[in-house]
């Protein structure tokens, strides 16, 4: 025994997450059942966090999580064989033999881990199936977690967990490494997975927040690890980058009541500075790197954001020589929305208004608030209040979050209170 | 026993609060963000939401193919469900006595708003099938 049993919760939970996956690749690597697999590997999760506290965790976690794990899988697949012998009418006459399982140490591959996070976000499933697999099979969140995190309730959660397994089956999605030739593609798959789950996380200011499992630190978690293994790619650095720069603002951006703030209000001491030095070394190693795509260029904005003391003496013409960039890369109109942003500090709020004119037509803003929100910022900032106040009001009745909706509707009713 | 409050606002445009002075505003979603933390250290809340304005709210109906013929807004309405709160209580009365809690929120000059809140038992029924 390594620790006895006044071993911290938090750390014990903080191992078994870590091993969670290295653990499923080697269930995996014996019975290709991801499904099965997958329910045996929390089981053992489950018996590790009730009896490591009381008896101590064992010298060897991963072996102990792998033993238990293989031993459920044998079971299962026992009570299945002696289920079908009931029903075959040459049951006396053909008995199976189950061959005992070796519980020898497991082949072990790092890779295993990467593996796993390609299946649990491959282009054939849904993001919503693609989000609950990779939290559960990597992240080694149970179904109560994952549920509370998305304020859904557990059987919900299960079933879609269930469905996803069940996806994952029918497209026949292999335990293996993609080729090389859509390795590129597959990779950009399992970014755009980790970074709705940081983006799940991040704007769910609301609800109980002592409650709800932490998506962002999660979806940060997740990332190092992807990192760990594809250190090489700066777009995976860049992803990794752009969620620390982001997540440092944490504490600044809401309120007592959760309000929201935004950036330009926002008390900067209470920026978290080892996650912004963190983050701008990543993002400067990610885009010495040659070509850049997205993510990189997104975190070295987030970066020139917090290196700031404070918005005026932002770089918002290099903000805007960047958002430039990605506009070329994208025809993003979230992309085109922030470029007018950053046009508006750099060029006034005018010429911001100008390059707003031609996102009204686009189809893909019509159920967002954002294009109204950003209107009405910038019409304040060019000191036309009525119109500000009333865009403001149009923003509020389109968005479907509540902080953002109370913020929206406090901006309206300071600047109509001004007027008198 | 477990009751669904339901708190509507008056049909035929924008949420009233809309309007209201910033002050008042403050006032009275922190009275709402208070009342609702309380049920829940209470233990009485189960679940509570708040809707999205009637202004995109539509009336589906499946057509004779079944897919769905979708309505815009119906201004002859006279009220829209704004949101809800599920509780878990002893008695009928503990719920009207919630009820009226969430009734006197702050309106305009801090003004108790008594505004209607409709209170439904909800009907038990066996487990949801594994």
């Amino acid at each position: 025994m390594t620790s006895g049993p006044g071993s911290s919760e938090s750390s014990l939970e903080h191992l078994l997450r870590e091993l969670a996956p290295q653990v499923l690749g080697a269930v995996m690597r014996r019975y290709r059942d991801f499904a099965a697999s997958e329910d045996a590997v929390q089981e053992a999760l489950i018996a590790a966090a009730e009896q490591w506290p009381r008896d101590g965790v064992p010298n060897n976690p991963r072996g102990w999580l792998i033993q238990v794990a293989l031993r459920r899988m044998t079971d299962q697949v026992r009570s299945e064989i002696a289920r079908r012998n009931r029903e075959s009418e040459l049951a006396q006459e053909l008995p199976v033999v189950v061959a005992p399982v070796i519980y020898s140490e497991p082949q072990m591959d790092p890779e295993d881990t990467l593996v796993l996070l390609f299946m649990c976000c491959h282009p054939a499933l849904t993001s919503a199936s693609a989000i609950a697999l990779t939290l559960r099979a990597v992240g080694g969140l149970n179904t109560a977690e994952i549920a509370k995190a998305f304020l859904v309730p557990e059987a919900t959660m299960a079933q879609r967990i269930s469905r996803a397994k069940q996806s994952v089956k029918t497209s026949q999605i292999p335990f293996s490494m993609p080729e090389a030739h859509e390795r590129t593609a597959r990779i950009g798959s399992v970014m755009h997975v980790l970074y709705l789950i940081f983006n799940e996380g991040y704007t769910a200011s609301s609800g109980d927040s002592l409650q709800r499992t932490d998506l962002a630190v999660e979806a940060i978690r997740l990332t190092r690890l992807l990192h760990s293994l594809l250190a090489e790619s700066p777009d995976v650095t860049g992803l990794l980058a752009l969620m620390l720069l982001t997540d440092a603002r944490r504490h600044a951006r809401t309120g007592p009541n959760g309000e929201l703030i935004p950036l330009d209000e926002q008390d900067r001491s209470l920026w978290d500075r080892q996650m912004i030095a963190e983050g701008t070394s990543l993002v400067t190693e990610a885009m010495t790197r040659g070509p850049v795509g997205e993510y990189p260029l997104q975190a070295a904005i987030a970066a020139l954001h917090d290196e700031a003391t404070d918005v005026e003496s932002t770089d918002w013409p290099q903000i805007l020589a960047l958002y430039s960039v990605l506009k070329g890369m994208s025809d993003n109109p979230m992309v085109a929305l922030n470029h007018a942003v950053a046009t508006a500090m750099v060029q006034g709020p005018r010429a911001g208004l100008a390059l707003l004119e031609p996102l009204g037509k686009d189809e893909r803003m019509s159920g967002t608030h954002r294009l109204d929100a950003v209107r009405a910022h910038l019409l304040e900032r060019a000191n036309d209040r009525d119109a500000a106040s009333a865009s403001y009001l149009a923003a509020a009745e389109k968005t479907t979050s509540l902080p953002e909706r109370h913020y929206l509707l406090m901006r309206a009713a300071r600047l109509r209170g001004e007027e008198r | 026993m477990k009751f669904m409050l339901m708190m509507s606002t008056p049909g035929g445009g924008e949420y009233q609060i809309m309007q209201w002075p910033k002050q008042d505003i403050e006032a009275h979603i922190a009275f709402m963000m208070g009342f609702t933390r309380k049920l829940h250290a209470a233990g009485e809340l189960v679940g509570a939401e708040g809707l999205a304005p009637p202004s995109q709210a539509k009336r589906v109906r499946a057509g004779d193919d079944a897919r769905p013929i979708t309505d815009g807004v119906f201004p002859e309405a006279k009220e829209f469900l704004a949101g809800y709160w599920i509780v878990d209580v002893g008695s009928p009365q503990r719920a009207y006595e919630i009820a009226a809690e969430a009734s006197a929120a702050p309106g305009v000059g801090g003004k108790p708003m008594n505004m209607p809140i409709e209170v439904r038992e909800v009907m038990s029924a066996p487990p949801n099938p594994k």
